[in-house]
């Protein structure tokens, strides 16, 4: 059976999205950097995490977005193979839901229409959308606002097989490392490791949208996250780069299948403002 | 150590900055980022004026999301001061005295800094709600085109910022994670 689902209901979703997203983080991010402000060990850092807490309960009670960098507005959407859009394009639709979002919402402009021309678009358009057919006729809508502090520290490594899981963890490390202070820390780092050259750096943009605390289905990857996780946070980057026993808040990994010859690894690193909220239609 | 400063600063006041000690600042300070960077190199090859007066003066690295009606500003948060860095040492070799931003900078700036005896200040990076509190008014200057680029003349209270290069150019970003 074919599902109609009508394009102006995802400009709808998308608006409300887009505002949502930039002045509450997700109870996941909220709840894991709580217990930062516990954990820390630098007492500057502490300082730091308490403003951070501040800074949220003041960007959700007064609507002042959390962070001003409200980011390139990235979309994963996965429709259902039973639904037909009915309406504009979809692609129209999104983008008009984010230009709707962003100007009444009171979110920066952040886009430039080329990249070396450089003229601000005024309205945060185009968004970066990656879509996936999937089984049922429902859409699912994963917005994910970038801001690019952390963005620009991202990496790709295309390691040789032979290099195997130390030269992975090692790209990791060194990723963080080159982020340092620049990335405003503590970050969430995502991880695609495998597939080609696209591929991985999606899985790592993708990886930074699953719940805080949830670890990889894979074991071996689960047991990597972990031990990631230790080793960012004894580098001693801490808080807003200052010093502190919190660096990352979590890793996230996710793989995919990979050619013979090669060993893809990308390291998307993001500050503490992870955005991500989800929605079904 | 906590210290309360007023801006513009002086030479006097950042000689007596020390890496590590949490700054209250209260005063006028500009913002300005890479593009307002760009226009006001630009105006110095052309031997033109600068568009502020930058002996003394403060910038903060900076590009606000809109203001809601009725408040002077939106979120404030600093930006990355490292994407500065090519044309910082210019600026404070013409007076300018302290930077706000955060993130890594390059020799060339670090130099800039103790042969001008100026300061970097770190503010805390995705606090941009909490730091427009203490942010009371704000103007255009010019560049207006550039929207969210534009720079900007601020009146801060008790603006919270950390000094991360003094005057001497102890690096606070090395010190710190060493020490850990």
């Amino acid at each position: 059976m074919v599902r109609i689902v009508k394009t102006e209901e995802i400009t709808k979703t998308v608006k409300e999205m887009c505002i949502e997203a930039n002045h509450f983080l997700s109870e996941d991010m909220d709840e894991c950097l709580k217990k930062a402000t516990v954990s820390e060990e630098s007492e500057l850092g502490k300082k730091i995490l308490n403003q951070l807490q501040e800074n949220l309960k003041i960007a959700g009670e007064e609507m002042i977005p959390i962070c001003q960098d409200t980011g390139m507005a990235v979309f994963f959407i996965e429709v259902g193979q039973d639904v037909h859009f009915e309406g504009s394009l979809i692609e129209d639709a999104v983008n008009e839901g984010v230009r709707q979002g962003y100007t009444e919402g009171y979110l920066r402009k952040s886009v430039v229409g080329d990249p070396l021309l450089r003229e601000n678009t005024k309205d945060n358009t185009p968004a970066v959308i990656h879509y996936s057919i999937v089984a049922g006729d429902k859409v699912k809508i994963t917005f994910a606002p970038k801001g690019f502090g952390s963005e620009n520290m991202s990496r790709i490594f295309m390691l040789k097989p032979a290099d195997g899981i130390e030269g992975v963890k090692e790209s990791i490390l060194t990723a963080v490392k080159d982020a340092g202070p620049n990335a405003c820390p503590p970050m969430v780092i995502g991880v695609g490791i495998g597939g080609t050259f696209e591929k991985c750096a999606i899985l790592a943009k993708k990886a930074l949208t699953r719940e805080i605390g949830k670890h990889s289905d894979v074991p071996y990857v689960a047991e990597m996250e972990q031990e990631l996780l230790e080793k960012i946070n004894s580098l001693g980057i801490g808080p807003g780069g200052l010093g502190g026993t919190t660096t990352a808040l979590a890793v996230n990994i996710n793989t995919y299948a990979t050619h013979i010859a090669g060993l893809p690894v990308a390291v998307n690193i993001c500050c503490h403002v992870n955005r991500h909220t989800v929605r079904e239609i | 150590m906590d210290k309360y400063i007023t801006a513009p600063i002086t030479e006097e006041t950042t000689s007596d900055l020390k890496i590590g000690d949490y700054v209250y600042i209260t005063g006028t300070i500009y913002v300005a980022r890479d593009a307002a960077h760009k226009r006001m190199t630009e105006a110095l090859d052309a031997g033109e004026e600068l568009p502020i007066n930058i002996k003394d003066a403060t910038i903060y690295y900076m590009g606000p999301s809109p203001a809601r009606e009725g408040r002077p500003i939106g979120s404030a948060g600093p930006t990355t001061a490292t994407r500065m860095d090519k044309y910082a040492p210019r600026l404070l070799d013409l007076g300018q005295k302290a930077m706000i931003g955060k993130g890594r900078r390059s020799k060339e700036v670090i130099d800039a800094i103790v042969r001008n005896k100026a300061v970097y200040f770190a503010a805390v990076g995705g606090a941009g709600a909490l730091l427009s509190k203490c942010i009371k008014k704000s103007e255009t200057v010019c560049y207006e085109d550039l929207g969210a680029e534009a720079l900007l003349k601020l009146y801060v209270e008790n603006f919270p910022v950390i000094v991360v290069i003094d005057s001497e150019g102890n690096n606070l970003y090395e010190t710190a994670v060493k020490q850990m």
